[in-house]
């Protein structure tokens, strides 16, 4: 089932960028770290539209967080390890985490395991997408894109144009299976 | 895709999919290394043994480390430290040490086949570091990560192998390796040290040093050890230096881009003069640093494979 | 006691009868051979149709550990796993320890087999004193004591000026000389065959010329000496080749191959199962082809086991530190039926004669034939129905059978030795 098409998609970053933007006086110590591999490529898209829409160029991280989950041992198939590249210093940052969907928090649990090995950060805020609610960890995004009501059997993906040749966010019955 | 074996033991089964695999696995690892914490949690909680019944350094603290890096736990048995000489069988040796929930054993021995011999026998990962002269499959594929590094490719290159191929168990792991991923690979040394039968498994035989210098991409130097004057595999260390070591004069005939490997240790002097060993064309010491990451890769891909 | 056999097939390469005829056993000896047979007398019947009957087959080539290791193989195992591969002769190798070279230790052997043994077991003698090469045995006192032949298996007398002077005085002996042919120089560290496999493999190799020297060696001695040789276990081309033109010249030699090497290449050695470890080791293709081709054309006279007990404990090993050998009796003939029967190398009858017949006129005995008036040496086989070779089956102390799992033609029934059912087969 569709709940986004690609104009909302669209929008709702524009929207969150504006946010960023009028929220933060000064972007001069401010990255943004993406979570492989949707993460990673909305944060590159939100790089240009904050250079857009003020002129401050942010640099653009991709994190992958495979090495930090918490169920190696429990999946059933081997997941691919993707690249991390931060191609600049974190200490003293302000990071702007970049994740598509926002679920149990497991991931973002990770990728903030991932990032304090990597450096220390001054501030950590998270930007996701989507927040779809079903939380196991006590974690909350600073910046949101679109709240979804799902059930926790339900999937929610996001289709980018660089991977999935289309523009959209699709939530998918399924049967019992555990996807991170 | 998963690695599906349970044990790494050779590179002659692994597939063409499955050596790229880890390589590409090891890329990620290679970043790990350069960061400031060089350590990640995911092997955390699995314990890792090293068998090492042949002397090792450096193999042994690269896997040290490898395993270190995962978080991982890492426990060292060696066999002057050990029962063997009180005539426990290897079987016996590595069960005793599975019986205390390790999950991998890696594995250094003088007999082809030990390796085989454990992973055969026992239901958890087994990983060969170097079986008498027969496999060192890390070896390999470190060293092909190496040429791959520095060349972007391993197809069609010319790489010749020179030394003591006949107990080389390095040369037969480069040799499996590289052939299947497209090198045209050649050997070099006394015929006394050559095998019987090894143009059988793809590669050029050649003994003359100057005529292979010539036309090559990378240079494989490996170790002569002093024990084959003994055996009379070589009249002297001298006779063999003069014939078959990598020269400062040697080297002015080789391509300006190509590149020197060594596996370790290197008999500085013997088969390479200790200019060469450092000079700018020489990788060796990347390969050490490539080494931990491929083990890194290595471990991983046996100890996260399948769920419960 | 007596026997009567009925409706069986007869296979018989002395008599080259092959023909269905009863067969009447009394005593230790055939009384009657003819067909349609009633004996009311017969006190055990047997029904053997479809089934063949052929020669109670002769193995020149045992290893028996009695005395010195007892707990790999005894005279008494060593006949059960004779007895159930249809062996009713069997020539235990003088390599024990202490070695068989002196009449006192034949007739240790002698005692032994006449208490234990079910089959008869006939020893050979040693040619050198302790197998050591450098002094003759007391080879007359040896023949006296009641050796069938001399042999030091396990080491080739490197001496030629030792192998000459054996030769030599076995001659007024008119018994064979069994020469396992072995360049030790050439072998020393070796673990199998050298060739692709032992590259690939990283072991050392033993490369054919150790045996190749080895036998031209000793073919030239035999034709200085004119006495009899048998060379033991032949598994190269180029040793078949010497053989050949040696026989073309009369030589009085005779030469034996064992089952393993006429069924194995040296490629099984890359699962690093220590049962592929054999001395002389398992050879490539064209050793095989060429050893097939010397036993049709009967350059290769006889096919004997070198069946070589070893212990768990010693075959559990690292290959390089495992000792070399396997058994083979109660494999040997399936195992032949298989790769040269049914395969069309030799005939049933031609296999026959070179696991009864031919060892038996090697050795100047009157066995491996089926006649009235002879010793009741007998097997009843079924030719129709596979077995599969099982470790827990085996009849024999020791396990180390390269041909655990597989699946094998030819089920002996009933071996016979001297008049007595000494197995049947369930």
């Amino acid at each position: 089932m569709k709940v986004m098409d690609a104009t909302e998609i669209r929008a709702t970053l524009n929207e969150i960028c504006q946010k960023i933007v009028s929220k933060n006086q000064d972007l001069s110590k401010t990255c943004l770290v993406g979570i492989q591999r949707r993460g990673a490529i909305l944060a590159q898209r939100m790089s240009k539209i904050i250079s857009r829409l003020c002129g401050q160029k942010l640099p653009v991280g991709r994190l992958d967080i495979t090495l930090y989950r918490d169920d190696l041992s429990r999946i059933s198939y081997q997941p691919i390890l993707r690249n991390t590249n931060i191609p600049f210093s974190i200490d003293d940052k302000h990071i702007l985490l970049v994740d598509d969907v926002l679920f149990t928090g497991r991931t973002v649990r990770a990728a903030l395991d991932a990032l304090l090995d990597l450096g220390r950060p001054a501030r950590i805020e998270l930007v996701v997408l989507i927040d779809r609610n079903h939380r196991e960890l006590p974690i909350q995004a600073d910046y949101v894109g679109k709240y979804l009501a799902t059930s926790s059997s339900q999937m929610v993906e996001l289709k980018v144009e660089e991977i999935d040749r289309k523009e959209e966010v699709v939530i998918i019955d399924k049967d019992g299976q555990n996807e991170f | 895709m998963n690695f599906e074996k349970k044990d790494l033991l050779d590179i002659e089964t692994l597939s063409v999919d499955e050596i790229n695999l880890i390589l590409n696995t090891a890329k990620s690892f290679r970043e790990v290394l350069e960061r400031p914490i060089k350590k990640v949690p995911t092997l955390r909680g699995k314990t890792i043994a090293n068998l090492f019944f042949e002397p090792s350094t450096r193999t042994r603290i690269s896997f040290e480390l490898s395993a270190k890096r995962l978080n991982a736990d890492l426990i060292n048995f060696s066999s002057s430290t050990s029962s063997v000489l009180k005539g426990e069988t290897l079987l016996d040796t590595a069960k005793n040490i599975m019986a205390m929930k390790v999950d991998a054993l890696v594995v250094r021995h003088s007999a082809p086949g030990a390796a085989h011999l454990l992973a055969r026998n026992l239901p958890i990962s087994v990983i060969n570091a170097g079986d008498g002269a027969h496999e060192h499959p890390t070896q390999a594929l470190l060293d092909i990560y190496s040429i791959r590094e520095k060349k972007n490719k391993i197809e069609g290159l010319e790489v010749a192998i020179i030394g003591d191929i006949a107990h080389s168990r390095v040369a037969r792991s480069d040799i499996w390796g590289l052939t299947k991923l497209g090198a045209k690979v050649k050997v070099c040394g006394p015929p006394t040290l050559i095998p019987v039968g090894i143009e059988k498994m793809g590669v050029e035989v050649i003994y003359n040093i100057e005529s292979v210098l010539k036309n090559c991409d990378v240079i494989i130097m490996l170790r002569i050890q002093k024990e084959r004057q003994k055996s009379s595999f070589i009249p002297s260390l001298q006779e063999y230096r003069e014939f078959f070591a990598l020269t400062e004069e040697r080297l002015k005939l080789t391509r300006p881009d190509v590149i020197i490997m060594h596996p370790g240790p290197v008999n500085r002097g013997v088969e390479l003069p200790p200019r060469v060993a450092d000079c700018g064309r020489s990788i060796i010491l990347q390969q050490v640093t490539n080494g931990v990451a491929v083990r890194m890769a290595v471990l991983y891909l046996l100890l996260t494979r399948g769920g419960e | 006691m007596s026997i009567l056999i009925k409706d069986g097939k007869i296979i018989d390469p002395a008599s080259q009868c092959e023909d269905f005829l009863d067969v009447f056993i009394s005593g230790e000896k055939i009384k009657k051979l003819q067909k349609n047979l009633k004996m009311k007398e017969a006190e055990i019947i047997i029904d053997a149709r479809e089934k063949i009957i052929i020669p109670g087959l002769v193995d020149m080539h045992t290893h028996v550990r009695q005395p010195g290791r007892e707990d790999e193989e005894t005279i008494k195992s060593a006949s059960l796993a004779a007895a159930r591969g249809g062996f009713t002769t069997i020539c235990c190798m003088p390599n024990t320890t202490p070695p068989i070279d002196n009449p006192a230790l034949v007739r240790f052997i002698h005692e032994e087999v006449r208490r234990n043994s079910l089959i008869e077991i006939l020893p050979v003698g040693a040619i050198t004193q302790n197998l050591e090469g450098k002094k003759i045995s007391e080879m007359g006192r040896l023949k006296k004591a009641g050796v069938v032949g001399f042999s030091d298996d396990g080491k080739w007398v490197v001496n030629s000026q030792i192998m000459r002077r054996a030769l030599e005085y076995a001659k007024m002996l008119d018994i064979p000389l069994i020469s396992h042919c072995e360049d030790p120089s050439l072998s020393e560290g070796g673990v199998m065959n050298e060739g692709y496999w032992s590259c690939v493999l990283g072991f050392p190799g033993i490369p054919g010329e150790a045996e190749e020297i080895a036998v031209a060696r000793d073919l030239t001695l035999c034709r200085l000496t004119g006495c009899r040789l048998h060379i033991a276990h032949v598994s190269t081309r180029e040793s078949v080749q010497l053989i050949r033109e040696a026989k073309k010249r009369n030589l009085k030699i005779s030469c034996e191959v064992t089952p393993h090497h006429l069924a194995l290449s040296d490629e099984k050695v890359r699962t690093f199962d220590t049962n592929t470890k054999v001395n002389p080791p398992l050879r490539s293709h064209e050793d095989i082809e060429a050893l097939k081709q010397g036993l049709k054309e009967n350059v290769i006279d006889v096919i004997a086991t070198d069946h070589a007990p070893h212990s768990p404990e010693e075959k559990e090993l690292e290959y390089p530190d495992a000792p070399f050998g396997v058994i083979g009796l109660e494999t040997a003939l399936s195992v032949v039926l298989k790769t040269l029967v049914q395969s069309g190398v030799l005939t049933l009858k031609e296999a026959i004669a070179k696991l009864s017949l031919n060892p038996a006129r090697i050795l100047g005995i009157d066995r491996g034939s089926i006649q009235e008036g002879k010793t009741a040496n007998l097997v009843i086989v079924n030719l129709k129905e596979n077995w599969e070779v099982r470790e827990e089956d085996f009849l024999s102390l020791s396990k180390n059978s390269p041909f655990i799992g597989w699946t094998l033609p030819g089920k002996v029934e009933y071996t016979i030795c001297r008049g007595k059912i000494v197995y049947k087969g369930e």
